[in-house]
């Protein structure tokens, strides 16, 4: 952190990019006594031209490429670039991969909110909080493994399906895993989310209104714990979320409290999605093969999916070949970026790290 | 495994045939490009856009905009911007995304902000700015955002910049 001196009572801190809790990710921060006056983000530090990179390479090839910008979430950032080619090459995939995309999915979202649920934590000062969901998380990685084969990214979800079949073995073990973590999750709710060191940091603190979260455009925990019972699973249902059962959470009082219980409140509803799948998925493929040179009509198409952050979507641009002609990225943590001024100028120092985390902004992927 | 599965097709919903009826209100200052289920664009001039954007906002209630796509036409030698709306209160829209797209040309590449009808668009025009070259007037800040401050090479996103070290097709 590197500050300087502007006026007799002011200073200008600058966070990151090295400073570990920050991410790859530069803001700038005035202060006056206790108060921040005013914050200027500044992203662009992992920035690798991921859109200008698809260009270049044919519809599969640029799957793994992209699936590294959201390291955490890794199912859901391709999910909607392959819907939106499987919607350019006009084809529909069979219905159990989609149930399979479902499974992964979820198994995604447990995987990302437990590695925000850690650094959450350490941001607190409760480094329990950082070991015990870190240490979870573990075991979900390698429940990924079993279906992924690999145990971060494992470009699961291509246009045509999924890449392989579940084996037998995954659903008495994803039972087992699930009983396993519904007794931790009372854990984390005793030692973390009921104490008052949490409570204190969290109750009150960087409140973002319900028409400010609208205007703004935010997407994701942000946007439910502003009053919005919004989820791209229940607005614009695609796979099969329309036949599960699941509640979407969403809380009136709009502040730290509120985003970091939706996300508490999300595993659990994840948890119980990917039960219902287990017991409705039908036999059948998994894939339809398409060539590795696979011509897209020409046209435009516009993919979106609730990836662990928020909505994403793809706006995808071809003109026939069999590479597109351009892809844009539309990242819930880029979207949420314009909520981070709002919410930090007028709060004090100390509550930056909590209202800072609480946005789950990840600098890889809104940098693409 | 066959490969030629064709998608079903889907109909209108009526929220978004009231959509197509009431965009029968700007007359010729916006041109229906498609309109399919839940996806629907419309076309509009640089001279018209500021006010087709508050006729989306106030008419239409999308209330939100997700993204905004740049996209360099070299064989017709224009910029295609395209803002995209979503809508949290507005009846029956949830699902919809809505696009507004405006071609500039290549050698003028000049187009009116939508930031006082839209104020999320901040962010995303600067970054259409800067890996497109187009200007925004009336935004208040299009400095570096992505890219790294000492670039001093053309736009990126533009088809004349190569990634250095790629073949294109045919080569």
């Amino acid at each position: 952190m590197i500050t300087q001196q502007v006026a007799e009572d002011k200073l200008t801190v600058s966070i990151g990019p090295q400073h570990p809790g920050a991410g790859h990710f530069r803001f700038t921060i005035t202060v006056e006594g206790d108060t921040i006056t005013d914050c200027v983000p500044d992203p662009g530090y992992v920035h690798r031209g991921a859109e200008k990179q698809t260009e270049y390479r044919n519809y599969l090839q640029s799957i793994p490429m992209l699936e590294r910008s959201s390291l955490t979430d890794v199912t859901n950032i391709i999910m909607p670039y392959s819907m939106a080619s499987e919607e350019l090459m006009g084809i529909e995939i069979p219905p159990r991969a989609k149930y399979l995309r479902m499974i992964m999915s979820e198994n995604q979202r447990i995987i990302s909110h437990l590695y925000w649920l850690g650094i959450q934590g350490i941001f607190l000062g409760h480094s329990t909080m950082f070991m015990w969901p870190l240490g979870d998380r573990d075991i979900f990685i390698d429940l990924g493994q079993m279906i992924g084969g690999a145990r971060i990214t494992y470009s699961y979800a291509i246009p045509g399906g999924v890449r392989n079949d579940m084996p037998e073995s995954f659903k008495p073990r994803a039972l087992k895993v699930f009983d396993y973590f519904e007794k931790r999750l009372k854990d984390y709710e005793r030692i973390f989310f009921s104490s008052p060191l949490f409570l204190k940091r969290t109750l009150g603190v960087g409140v973002l209104p319900r028409e400010d979260a609208i205007k703004l455009g935010v997407v994701g925990p942000v946007l439910r714990a502003s009053d919005v019972k919004s989820d791209v699973r229940i607005d614009e249902p695609y796979n099969f979320y329309e036949d599960v059962d699941f509640e979407v959470p969403s809380f009136k009082e709009c502040d730290t409290y509120a985003r970091c219980m939706v996300h508490l409140i999300e595993m659990r509803q994840s948890m119980r999605i990917i039960r219902q799948c287990l017991e409705k998925i039908p036999q059948g493929p998994v894939r339809v093969k398409l060539s590795p040179q696979q011509r897209a009509n020409a046209g435009e198409a516009y993919g979106r999916v609730e990836a662990s952050r928020g909505a994403m979507g793809f706006h995808i641009i071809s003109d026939g070949s069999t590479k597109p002609y351009r892809v844009k990225i539309s990242v819930p943590s880029f979207r949420n970026l314009i909520a981070l001024p709002k919410l930090l100028i007028g709060s004090h120092v100390a509550d930056m790290p909590a209202i800072y985390w609480s946005l789950d902004y990840w600098p890889v992927e809104a940098d693409r | 495994m066959s490969s030629s599965i064709t998608a079903p097709k889907q109909e209108l919903s009526p929220a978004e045939k009231a959509i197509v009826d009431s965009i029968g209100q700007l007359g010729d200052k916006a041109k229906i490009a498609y309109v399919r289920p839940k996806r629907v664009k419309i076309l509009a001039s640089r001279e018209n856009i500021v006010e087709v954007a508050g006729f989306v906002r106030d008419v239409l209630k999308f209330d939100h905009i997700a993204n905004v796509t740049g996209t360099d036409f070299p064989k017709d030698k224009a910029i295609e911007v395209d803002y995209h709306f979503e809508s949290i209160d507005g009846p029956g829209l949830r699902s919809l995304v809505f696009s507004l797209g405006c071609r500039v040309p290549t050698e003028d590449p000049v187009l009116p902000s939508l930031i006082e009808v839209f104020p999320a668009v901040n962010y995303h025009e600067r970054e259409t700015a800067e890996m497109l070259g187009v200007v925004f007037k009336g935004h208040p800040n299009l400095s570096r955002f992505l890219l790294p401050e000492d670039w001093d090479d053309i736009p990126p996103l533009l088809k004349a910049y190569r990634l250095p070290g790629r073949l294109e097709a045919g080569e």
